[in-house]
């Protein structure tokens, strides 16, 4: 039985009474175990009977149109099986939660790197080798703008103005006018893409690394033109996504096309090369931001205009100004988004698009405002927290900013921060960083079964684990809901057959699926309440002992029949009257080589308003990994293209920096605020997973500039950069 | 990944008897397989020499050392004889890779590693190295980490080699055996070819022949020694720059430098030049400055790696303070120390 649970009011804290001791509890991952001894099977490692091994051939032109393949060459080889493309391969990955194929280009070439082909044989080796040795034949059509600088560009309409941007500028005690430049990203998860397909008949099972199995299903089903009820996507591990894996991409089709042309399974893993090529990255930005002060320094403008890039016909555009327009209060606002169409690969999701390279902009601006002021950084931004959303009115939920200031900078020693390029150890220049983090939080539409026997709960839901912890929380959840010790609850994850759940995206997957989960054990309570005789609301669960209105009984003697419980949640009309974001606050310290300008984190602290905290540990992980992606972004992640052909150059992980455990230092520490926010959810919880990376970075940046006096506005902050900055002020 | 065959060899002759313009001779490994998969390197033969006996002992050689070819960069890096005598090496070695390529990684296979010219490892890509006359799709392309110095039109690839920089300061030599048993010893810069119009050709060695050892001098009595490594992250990146040093004093002047530079030439990069005008002189900065002003003098770079003439010139003059004394010895930016 379902029926849907709309999000129209504040709810109560359910699970602030039931007293099992799991919620917030730092469980280990239930499938670590397995994780860690090799035993969790990711897509790559099934090896069903008769299997064979797909390559993806790669579009070395950067526009154009195919005319031809020739694989004489290939099909010498012993153990080819064949060459597959057609009108169903995509030209580029879903974008997250399109519920549809993406554009199918037929034999057009619009990036160079799109895989146009699959090539089948019964080796992986085989295939690889095969793969290479397919000859081309192209109608290039030359001239494709690669350069997001010149390439035509569009502006969408939902621009921000409100006031006068211009004459607040003009009026502005101090201003500031500045132009940043952030690079492209990869999502460089750990686990490249990866499909196996199998058919039964017209049914298609597909294992595939994928983020949403509900949208995935749609997609899958319209792309290959099956009905979604042939379809099947499982996905119980999965390698990391960062949003590199929301929407099915190549990997996925040609792995279906050849598996039901064959008649065999087929399994397609991606070269980490073709990760690169192939997989949607974070695009590169550029920015400029305006702000307008009084003395006081109260702000009376903010604009944030910004240029983006992608393919054309991608809806996608990076939402870079999404913290800007509701983080800080001034009557005069203006955001404003270009969209540059080029043939790069194209871009989508990568954690927190939109904050994570757009707070550089803000915080950085923030900071420097904050210098022109005479103002300290963190009292600059407790003067500017607006009383309402500045943009659309709505009353804020939970909102953490202040206290994660306050005690962030208490925690962190920030009133021993010293004048820029003051404080120095050796070549050391040290300094220290500060800047804010939001991250809008979202409700989606999940669904989700629990079941309850005597032998325990069993939760059931196509929610996604991406490295997360959801099978942690999830069981969290039922346990403390269901009066049950962890061991007693088993979670069945990401199959297409199970009630469609949020996936994981947008740092939703927590408080969605959580909630779904939430709903469904409430549902088995009222029917333990119903077969106790008490009312719902009186009934207690407590350890196997179910009681109310004076009333007592073993949860086991309830549950001669099973109980199975669905439920599903919607947001609703707090949505609209509410605005729900989590808040906190980045503190770096940093220490830069006046040498080399190399730059190492020294210290970092993260404090996080997210609502209710469902497991400490791997809510730490995530903030943790959020921060570290932070420094990555302001020390090292670039992605670098060919400026004729705009393929990205250094297509692997010695190329593409992220951070090292050398570049990490072991005092991280991050606090979470305790908070419950009433009107996100029933559970009280928001996403943390992006709000770690956002304005990260930022406090890196301005750490520099307390170090070295030195300021830098296109990252990443690599030696070069700083080193030029040293030698501009004669250092 | 093409077929190949796969030969263990059992001894030397073995190994070399079974050399050929079609084969390639496997020790780690951590270089050749990733150029294999790729298909930057198709050789039909691998011939195994990871297995031969004696050749991973560091033995004294005279007043030197003789490093087998199959030592282990961890181990060599570790060995207690190269962190007192040639601490210069230990540290360059520590500053390359990871703990666990290291840990694979042979003393002859770092010396041979391939550029990591991101070009020459995209096999759509023209590249002069790669396909001899294909042309060279570095130039006009990405060029952050492209040499600088002795690069021809052909070809711009840097060696990526730390553990070459400071052999090449400690004025090392690499002992190759040929396929009729001969032994020969030649200096790192009669090893390493530049260039030129052949980038295809790397090397002196010929079909058949094998390094089988690194033979380090007698330790520099008195010197002071130093790497250090500009790099984009803190572990596991190759240098921007490089400079390695090991510098004598005499009195107050400087009685002997020999420095050696990474990240800026197809070879570990030594310029008699520029040793030639420190030995004999009194540090200072000026002296210095002019030094390293020399050592790039030849440099040719466009906008994406022109940084690297400045990283150099400050990486040299800020190895050479703290080689002659004139600041304190210190690890560079390899380590930094938890804050107070």
């Amino acid at each position: 039985m379902s029926d849907s649970f709309t999000m129209n009011e504040a709810q109560p804290r359910l699970l602030d009474t039931t007293d099992q001791g799991l919620i917030g509890a730092p469980l280990d991952r239930p499938e670590g175990a397995l994780k860690v001894s090799g035993q969790a099977t990711y897509t790559a490692e099934y090896h069903p009977e008769g299997m064979c091994h797909g390559v993806l051939v790669r579009a070395t032109i950067t526009r154009g149109t195919v005319t031809g393949f020739d694989e004489t060459a290939a099909a010498a080889l012993p153990g080819y099986l064949g060459l597959f493309h057609g009108p169903e391969f995509l030209r580029n990955p879903a974008q997250g939660m399109a519920g549809k194929a993406p554009t199918q280009p037929g034999d057009r070439v619009a990036y160079h790197g799109q895989p146009i082909a699959l090539v089948v044989a019964e080796s992986f080796e085989t295939a690889r080798d095969a793969a290479a040795r397919i000859v081309v034949h192209y109608d290039e059509q030359p001239g494709a703008p690669v350069d997001p600088e010149t390439a035509p560009s569009e502006e969408p309409d939902d621009r921000t103005v409100q006031g006068d941007l211009d004459a607040a500028m003009r009026k502005g005690a101090a201003t500031l006018d500045r132009a940043y430049t952030t690079p492209g990203h990869a999502a460089a998860a750990m686990e490249p893409h990866a499909a196996l397909a199998e058919w039964e008949g017209d049914h298609l099972t597909l294992h595939g690394a994928l983020q949403m199995i509900r949208y995935n299903k749609a997609e899958l089903a319209d792309a290959i033109g099956v009905k979604p009820e042939q379809v099947r996507v499982l996905a119980p591990y999965i390698g990391g996504g960062f949003g590199s894996k929301l929407g099915i991409s190549a990997e996925h089709i040609s792995a279906a096309l050849a598996a039901r042309a064959l008649k065999r399974p087929v399994r397609v893993v991606m070269a980490r090369q073709t990760v690169f090529d192939a997989i949607l990255r974070r695009t590169e930005t550029a920015q400029r931001l305006r702000l307008a002060a009084e003395t006081d320094g109260k702000l009376t403008a903010i604009g944030h205009e910004d240029r983006i890039s992608n393919l054309e016909g991608e809806g996608f555009a990076e939402p870079t100004a999404a913290a800007t327009q509701f983080l800080y209060a001034a009557p005069n606002r203006l955001v404003r988004k270009t969209i540059s169409r080029n043939h790069r690969t194209p871009s989508g999701s990568v954690r927190a698009p939109g904050e994570a390279v757009g707070m550089f902009a803000l915080e950085c601006g923030m900071d420097e405002l904050a210098e022109t002021l005479g103002i300290c950084p963190v009292e600059l931004r407790l003067r500017n927290i607006p009383e309402k959303h500045p943009e659309t009115g709505q009353t804020f939920t939970a909102h953490a900013l202040a206290q994660a200031l306050r005690e962030g900078a208490q925690a962190f020693g920030w009133d021993k921060r010293t004048e820029p390029g003051t404080r120095r150890e050796g070549e050391w220049l040290i300094g220290m960083g500060v800047a804010s983090a939001a991250r809008t939080n979202m409700l989606i539409a999940s669904s989700a079964r629990v079941t309850l026997t005597r032998d325990g709960a069993l939760v059931e839901t196509d929610m996604t684990d991406i490295g997360t912890g959801s099978y942690a929380i999830l069981g969290q959840i039922a346990g403390e809901m269901l009066g049950l010790p962890i061991d007693k609850v088993s979670v069945h994850l990401a199959d297409s057959d199970l009630p469609g759940a949020s996936g994981s995206g947008g740092s939703f997957g927590a408080s969605s699926a959580g909630s779904a989960v939430f709903l469904a054990a409430r549902k088995i309570r009222d029917e333990l309440a119903k077969r106790l005789g008490c009312a719902p609301e009186d009934v207690r669960v407590d350890r196997g002992q179910v009681t109310g209105d004076n009333k007592k009984a073993a949860l086991a003697d309830l549950l001669v029949e099973p109980i199975a419980m669905e439920a599903s949640i919607e947001s609703g009309e707090t949505a609209k009257t509410h605005f729900s974001s989590g808040f906190g606050a980045h503190f770096a310290e940093v220490a830069v080589s006046e040498i080399t300008g190399e730059v190492r984190v020294r210290r970092i602290l993260g404090v996080f308003g997210v609502g209710r905290v469902l497991n400490e540990k791997t809510a730490r992980s995530q903030a943790v990994g959020g921060m570290i992606w932070g420094v990555g972004s302001a020390l090292h992640e670039e992605l670098s293209h060919d400026p004729r052909t705009g393929h990205i150059v250094g297509r692997d992980l010695a190329n593409y920096h992220v951070p090292s455990h050398a570049d990490i230092p072991a005092k991280m520490e991050v606090r979470f605020l305790e908070e419950r926010d009433d009107h996100a959810n029933p559970i009280q919880s928001k996403g943390i997973g992006e709000l770690g990376i956002s304005g990260a970075g930022a406090a890196v940046i301005n750490a520099i500039h307390n170090a070295t006096g030195l300021r830098v506005y296109d990252f990443p902050a690599t030696p070069d950069k700083i080193v030029q900055g040293f030698m501009e002020h004669g250092r | 990944m093409r077929e190949f065959d796969y030969v263990r060899a059992d001894s030397l002759d073995h190994a070399a008897a079974q050399a050929g313009p079609h084969a390639a001779l496997i020790a780690g490994g951590t270089n050749l397989l990733d150029l294999m998969k790729l298909q930057v390197m198709v050789p039909e033969r691998v011939i195994d020499i990871s297995r031969l006996d004696g050749l991973d002992t560091i033995e004294a050689d005279g007043p030197g050392l003789r490093i087998g070819a199959m030592v282990r960069n961890a181990d060599l890096a570790a060995d207690p004889r190269i962190r007192a005598d040639y601490p210069v090496l230990a540290r360059a070695l520590l500053a390359g890779a990871s703990g666990q390529i290291r840990n694979k990684a042979s003393t002859g296979g770092n010396l041979l590693q391939r550029t990591r010219c991101p070009y020459f490892y995209d096999t759509a890509m023209a590249c002069n190295k790669r396909a001899p006359g294909s042309g060279c799709a570095a130039e006009g392309g990405a060029s952050r980490m492209l040499a600088i110095l002795g690069t021809s039109k052909d070809c711009r690839a840097a060696h990526p080699s730390d553990m070459a920089v400071a052999l090449r300061a400690l004025e090392a030599r690499v002992a190759i055996r040929a396929p009729n048993g001969t032994e020969r010893i030649l200096e790192m810069d009669q090893l390493y070819r530049l260039p030129g119009d052949r980038p295809d050709l790397e090397t002196e060695l010929d079909e058949g022949d094998i390094i089988t050892a690194v033979l380090l001098p007698a330790p520099a009595l008195g010197s002071s020694q130093s790497y250090r490594k500009i790099r984009d992250r803190a572990s596991y990146a190759f240098a921007l720059v490089s400079v390695a040093a090991v510098v004598t004093m005499q009195d107050d002047r400087i009685g002997k430098a020999s420095l050696a530079f990474g990240g800026l030439a197809p070879r570990p990069w030594k310029d008699a030049q520029v040793d030639a005008m420190l030995a004999g002189q009194a540090p200072s900065e000026a002296l210095f400055s002019k030094a390293a002003d020399t050592l790039l003098a030849e440099a040719v770079s466009d906008a994406g790696n022109e940084f690297k003439r400045h990283l150099a010139h400050r990486a040299m003059i800020a190895v050479l303070r703290e080689a002659t004394g004139l600041a304190p010895a210190s690890t560079g930016t390899d380590l930094v120390g938890e804050p107070a």
